[in-house]
């Protein structure tokens, strides 16, 4: 897949070298060999079971026509770069094999469940970005402040929490002992769309912009900080601009440009944290289905989950240098 | 700006005591600090719990005391689980694994991460690259992703949680380090021991170390708060060495269906998780804040 990029890259080498559009396509391929490489890493996790990996899973009890007919299954009596092209080639065309567990296709079992996913990494961050880049500016606006003093507490100890003391902390405060506003586990049944039950996914969603949002407020507030202390910023105050618009034209649009790294960084670590906060809600998503892949060994279930997060993982931070580049004036002039 | 301008005078290079011993220097700022030692008493106070709670715990971990989940009563203080087990005593019991495996594997990231960033950063050649890029592809995975591969693999033994909790630290430490370093290595007093012959092995961790110890604190407290929470969360799906072991985060797990008759299960050891990791964050900051009054002067700014 990466030779296949090579011959455009070398078409159009004047594009490639320089400006914003190279540096696309120059991460672009980064990305993919990325990619190449976590594929090579989440094969190799699976020939590190110890012994004959068919009794390894099905354990001690297993019958010798199960072994055979499990080794037969995951393709374990051909060569190991043989099992390896067959597993990637069938992952690029959407076939990811079959699950052990459940004996049906892997991608029947998590076609619904993605969607969920999604679904709730969107929510987590349709609502936790804006606020996160508001309460990092204003707190940068208003620095030592009262304000800018109880949010970076509050952002410290948020950062240290783990998102399932989080988590179990809003189930006890507000859907079970201490009060009964929200329900603790969110069903979504088969077949239906995630926008559903809005109700249930209250409280997923909250736990994950809780996770989220100290990190962004941080780098906002940081970079924030450095761009208002900048001379270009006090060019365009001694110019007599009205404060109002040094903040928005000057100020805010070039410290976005880090912030967007940590968005994307965070954004990735949605795509992890959606394992624990969906198995404390008992949400149905790729998260919940990973962990119990893991403790009933569904290795082919748990390979192709570990690809989806990665290729989310690698593509968000591919998308947060794109957008760094196209919203930061200073490094767009830089690359021409 | 004043406060800028007090900032650089302050962070001027010939102050005597920091410049030549910053470690020390930025220990004692960190302690000035009211949340460092608000951070201190809190995990001191966990890791009591952890390595003594076991000898002052009325009952056995795994012995039943009374129906299950009962309300706190004469023998069962904090009530009893989902197996009629005694709350207090399991979680008198349940730290050491969390805390043992945390610092352990912590201790592993770094190492690790130390070693590879400065190396990197010293090479400045193909080795550079090639070491950064392969941390980048341990980058490509979210942490507790690696760990449930491992986990799905090998299975939930503690050598499988700290290898895995480990090797996923070391790149994160080891970008750091080697940003720290690199000004470092373009010193003349690098080059002064390489005419003198030391060897690179020397240059590396007896020049060049000594000299990025202030983010290496700060970072080493970061990594602890996260590979806590991280070895805690494993827990917490359920994944430890064995099924009934007292550990505050399986503990959270076992309990929660019986939530509303018997909290106590729940919201002790989720206090005692909740109080570990914001007691390292805080220690933490109280560092990172007392290093950036010490030895990073605001370049143009």
């Amino acid at each position: 897949m990466i030779a296949a990029e090579v011959p455009t890259a070398r078409r159009r080498r004047s594009f490639v070298t320089r400006g914003v559009g190279g540096f696309i396509v120059r991460r672009l391929l980064l990305g993919l060999l990325t990619l190449f490489l976590v594929s090579l890493v989440v094969f190799a996790a699976t020939q590190a079971l110890p012994g004959d990996p068919a009794r390894a899973i099905l354990g001690r009890g297993a019958t010798p026509e199960s072994l055979t007919a499990l080794r037969e299954q995951l393709n374990l009596n051909r060569s190991i770069p043989y099992q390896y092209t067959d597993w990637l080639g069938g992952l690029l065309v959407g076939d990811a094999g079959t699950s052990l567990a459940a004996t049906r296709p892997v991608t029947e079992l998590l076609g619904d469940r993605l969607l969920n996913s999604a679904f709730l990494v969107l929510c987590a961050a349709l609502v936790s970005i804006p606020i996160s880049i508001a309460i990092g500016a204003y707190a940068a606006l208003r620095r030592d402040g009262a304000f800018d003093v109880s949010s970076s507490l509050i952002t410290l100890v948020l950062a240290a929490l783990p998102e399932f003391v989080v988590g179990v902390a809003l189930i006890v405060l507000l859907a079970t002992t201490v009060s009964n506003l929200l329900p603790a586990v969110s069903s979504i049944p088969p077949g239906t769309a995630p926008w559903a039950d809005l109700e249930g996914l209250v409280l997923p969603t909250l736990t994950l912009v809780l996770a989220v949002t100290p990190y962004v407020v941080r780098i906002m507030r940081a970079s924030m900080i450095e761009v208002l202390e900048s001379e270009y910023v006090e060019m365009a105050r001694l110019k007599g601009l009205p404060e109002r618009r040094v903040i928005w034209r000057h100020a805010l649009p070039n410290a976005l440009g880090p912030t967007f790294q940590v968005i994307a960084l965070n954004l990735a670590y949605l795509a992890g944290g959606v394992i624990i906060v969906e198995f404390v809600f008992n949400f149905p998503g790729i998260g919940g289905a990973l962990r119990d892949a893991v403790s009933t060994r569904d290795l082919p279930v748990v390979q192709a989950i570990a690809m989806v997060i990665a290729a989310v993982y690698v593509l968000t931070n591919l998308a947060a240098d794109i957008a760094t580049i196209l919203v930061t004036p200073r490094l767009r002039t830089r690359l021409r | 700006m004043s406060a800028d301008v007090i900032d650089v005078v302050a962070v001027a290079p010939d102050t005597p005591l920091e410049a030549r011993r910053p470690l020390a220097g930025q220990v004692r700022g960190a302690l000035r600090l009211w949340r460092t030692r608000i951070g201190l008493a809190l995990v001191t106070m966990l890791v009591l719990v952890a390595l003594f709670g076991s000898v002052v715990a009325p009952h056995s971990p795994t012995a039943f005391v009374g129906a299950p989940n009962v309300a706190p009563s004469a023998t069962a203080r904090l009530g009893t689980d989902a197996l009629g087990q005694d709350v207090l005593s399991r979680f008198l019991h349940g730290g050491t694994r969390i805390l043992g495996l945390g610092v352990a594997s912590t201790a592993l990231g770094l190492v690790l991460g130390v070693a590879v960033g400065l190396i990197a950063a010293y090479s400045r050649n193909f080795l550079d690259d090639v070491l950064m890029r392969v941390m980048d592809v341990i980058l490509a995975f979210p942490q507790i992703m690696l760990a449930l591969v491992a986990i799905a693999t090998v299975g939930p033994t503690a050598w499988v949680v700290i290898l895995a909790v480990g090797l996923t630290t070391m790149p994160r430490v080891a970008r750091v380090m080697r940003g720290a370093a690199q000004p470092i290595v373009e010193r003349d007093f690098v080059a002064a021991s390489e005419a003198l012959g030391e060897s690179r092995f020397r240059i590396v961790f007896a020049e060049i170390l000594p000299n990025v110890t202030s983010p290496l604190t700060v970072e080493a407290s970061l990594r602890l708060t996260y590979s806590i929470a991280l070895i805690a969360s494993l827990a917490f799906l359920g994944f430890t060495t064995s099924a009934n072991a007292p550990d505050w985060g399986l503990m959270i797990q076992e309990n929660r269906i019986a939530l509303t008759v018997q909290p106590w299960g729940v919201v002790v050891p989720a206090a005692a998780i909740a109080l570990l990791t914001v007691g390292t964050g805080l220690i933490g900051d109280g560092f990172a804040r007392a290093a950036a009054g010490i030895d990073r002067p605001r370049g143009e700014g």
